[in-house]
């Protein structure tokens, strides 16, 4: 204890706002505490609490299942009812973290004013609750899936591969959306509406194969960074002949374009939350 | 008032042994705790502010327009560890911005900051509680907040409750808490964080007079276990009792750095000359004002107001008289010094004033006791009691030196009109004679 006590009392740089002030190992300690305390709030707050949070994905699945299968028959697509739930929890997880993590920093601002709080927990600690009601919606969507009979196969081993890429570019948005709101007001309505395209701009209530002729469509499709992820989803779990996102998107080098975008998207949100950090509690 | 009476104050003053005394601070070779080098800091403020993509958009080639703010200009100096260093200036002097930085809240435009030790800033009570969690939970979330793992912050919560005195309501969620009971769940995790450098704005120490008393307390035990305490403030009564050491700054520049009494002095005199002054009185005590230069006279020991037992009291029922216990002590020779009491209320109007003349000369380091009852006719309200310690010289001129002696309330249910309330022997009769 002692010598911890006299390395703690060593001078240090006072490094400023950032990130992670304060070290990793307290910036852990808040975004665990944080998460944890809002997942609690959400389910134990309440009786029903994690039934109403399934009701939202659950009201959502059952008007598609009827529009898309009784009135458009899109019930073509093998597994539908499974094949449309999956994708509708994976994208309700990166629709809820990013549109609460929009206004986080935010809402946040007393103790990014007033204290030394690392501003990159704040995004975090909303992907990461998003991440845990995933995980109770995944549950459900497993219990749906053995229930309409699609066999288990080796690849749902590969599952968690898919949600990393997801968890990855969720926080990524989630950085680079709360960073810019303290400066510009009109990132949350402007990522409302994109968001919203970008439901319908991912295979999430078709498959990519079912897109014919339309060229623009599937150049959108091509780009679209998630697309793929959802892709994989649907080969990996639910239909191992469906066609992966190499195919989908017409050859493995067209995969270039979604993986480079990706990428800068991750190198993007980096850059930005790194840049502005220091400077949110001003800016507020 | 027995300070009216020569004989009186001075066996009075030998008495007097038992009061704080002066602090000295810990010695030169200390190790150092705190080192700001060359510290600047500027703020640019919009001039007209842009907030949203579309004026960007629509404008892309309007610069926004900025009015630079250099709030904090080159400053650098030392805190050395057990010290208890105070931060004064006036509002706007750039006090608070390098608090803020030093606390991290802010980057600075240059210099360079160390400190050793965990820091845990107190800019304001209560910050990141959480209103929906129990004060089990916030005492973990605010302890990681102050820099502790954990399992640290875990281990704290029974000391937490005891010291507040909230263990019964250990498990209700915050927001059903009474302010009362938040401000004191909030000072007890202050206290039980323990950090080895206390950062605190003087936001803490005001409003509720008695809180303020216990705050005080609490960093004067602090301060004896060697913890090292920055204190932001403009109360130069705060400065001179508890500091060791200070800086004053000045419109973002550090003007003095060093000894808490001259750097309380040096602050008088840039309040009090000429058109800088910002906490000039219209009621300035003495009578030639013109002559009337701020300055240094006496140190606050302590001052207090007691109740009918004897104990320290900071709220009154309306009617009973203010027994004041006070003491200063001579910071200079003063040759008949002269005592003005001001009562002043919530908006700082005086609501009477007391003068006193002590005719002898106090030595240096002698001490004054201010004892004595006060007639009460004030309104329910809150108020403070100043003491405005001044003399004349023999060519004229004078030096006063401010002082806030107790801030107090006055409770009861008589009415709030005016200022005092007054004996009247009125009665309306209703006079026959004038109808017929």
């Amino acid at each position: 204890m002692s010598v911890e006590q006299q390395a703690d009392l060593a001078l240090r740089d006072v490094p400023g706002p950032s990130s992670l002030g304060g070290g990793w190992r307290r910036s852990w300690d808040l975004l665990y505490i944080i998460a944890v305390t809002s997942f609690k709030q959400t389910y134990f707050g309440t009786v029903l609490g994690y039934v109403w949070s399934l009701a939202r994905p659950l009201a959502l699945f059952a008007v598609m299942v009827t529009v898309f299968t009784k009135v458009l028959r899109l019930d073509t697509i093998p597994h539908y009812p499974v094949f449309l739930l999956m994708n509708i929890v994976l994208f309700g997880f990166f629709q809820e973290a990013t549109g609460i993590a929009v206004t986080s920093v935010v809402a946040q601002e007393a103790v990014v004013r007033k204290t030394q709080f690392p501003r990159l927990v704040i995004p975090l600690a909303v992907v990461l609750t998003a991440l845990f009601n995933l995980g109770l919606n995944l549950v459900v969507v497993l219990a749906f899936m053995l229930g309409f009979g699609v066999d288990p196969r080796w690849t749902w081993l590969l599952f968690p591969v898919l949600l990393v890429l997801l968890l990855v570019i969720t926080i990524a948005f989630a950085m680079i959306l709360s960073s810019l709101y303290p400066r510009f007001r009109d990132v949350a309505i402007i990522w409302q509406v994109v968001s919203t395209a970008l439901f319908y701009a991912t295979p999430i209530i078709y498959t990519a194969d079912r897109i014919g002729g339309h060229e623009t469509v599937r150049r959108i499709l091509a780009i679209n960074p998630i697309s793929p992820i959802f892709e994989l989803a649907r080969k990996w779990i639910i239909e191992s002949s469906a066609p992966g996102p190499a195919a989908a998107s017409g050859g493995t080098l067209m995969l270039l374009a979604p993986a480079a975008i990706y990428v800068a998207i991750c190198v993007f949100a980096v850059w930005v939350f790194h840049r502005e950090a220091p400077l949110i509690a001003e800016k507020l | 008032m027995t300070s009216s009476n020569p004989t009186a104050a001075a066996a009075d003053a030998l008495v007097l042994q038992d009061g704080p005394q002066p602090y000295r601070g810990p010695s030169d070779d200390a190790p150092i705790a705190i080192e700001v080098r060359n510290v600047s800091k500027t703020f640019r403020i919009p001039e007209h502010r842009v907030d949203t993509l579309k004026e960007r958009v629509v404008n892309p080639l309007s610069r926004p327009a900025y009015r630079e703010l250099r709030a904090l200009q080159d400053v650098s100096f030392d805190v050395r560890r057990g010290e208890f260093f105070g931060i004064v200036g006036r509002n706007g002097s750039g006090k608070s911005t390098l608090l803020k930085v030093l606390a991290s809240i802010y980057r600075p435009n240059s210099g360079r900051v160390r400190m050793a030790g965990r820091m845990a800033p107190f800019i304001e009570l209560g910050v990141g509680f959480n209103p929906e969690l129990t004060a089990r939970e916030n005492i973990v979330l605010n302890g990681v907040l102050f820099g502790l793992s954990r399992r640290q912050a875990s281990t704290m919560i029974d000391a937490v409750l005891d010291f507040a005195e909230l263990r019964d309501f250990i498990d209700l969620k915050i927001k059903n808490y009474s302010s009362g009971m938040m401000v004191r769940l909030a000072f007890a995790i202050m206290v039980q964080a323990d950090a080895d450098i206390m950062l605190i704005d003087e936001v803490l120490a005001v409003g509720d007079a008695s809180f303020g008393q216990k705050c005080m307390d609490i960093f004067y035990q602090r301060r004896a276990a060697g913890k090292t305490i920055v204190l932001v403030t403009h109360d130069m009564a705060t400065v001179q009792a508890m500091c060791h050491r200070a800086v004053l700054l000045h419109d973002g520049e550090m003007r003095y750095q060093g000894d808490a009494e001259k750097a309380a002095s040096k602050y008088l005199q840039l309040n009090f000359s000429g058109a800088d002054a910002e906490v000039i009185d219209p009621t300035a005590p003495p009578p030639d004002e013109t002559d009337a230069t701020a300055e240094l006279n006496a140190r606050l020991l302590h001052a207090r107001l007691l109740g009918d037992d004897g104990e320290s009291i900071s709220t009154l029922e309306q009617g009973t008289p203010l027994v004041l216990d006070a003491a200063i002590e001579a910071a200079r020779e003063l040759n008949e010094p002269i005592l003005l009491f001001y009562v002043r209320n919530a908006d700082g109007v005086v609501v009477f004033a007391v003068s006193r003349k002590l005719e002898q000369l106090v030595a240096p380091g002698e001490r004054i006791r201010l004892a004595g009852t006060i007639e009460n006719r004030l309104v329910p309200g809150s108020y403070q009691l100043e003491c405005w310690i001044g003399q004349y010289y023999a060519s004229g001129a004078a030096g006063v030196q401010p002082m806030r002696l107790v801030k107090f309330v006055v409770y009861g249910t008589g009415g709030r009109q005016g200022l005092v309330t007054v004996e009247a022997d009125l009665d309306p009769v209703v006079d026959p004679g004038l109808r017929s």
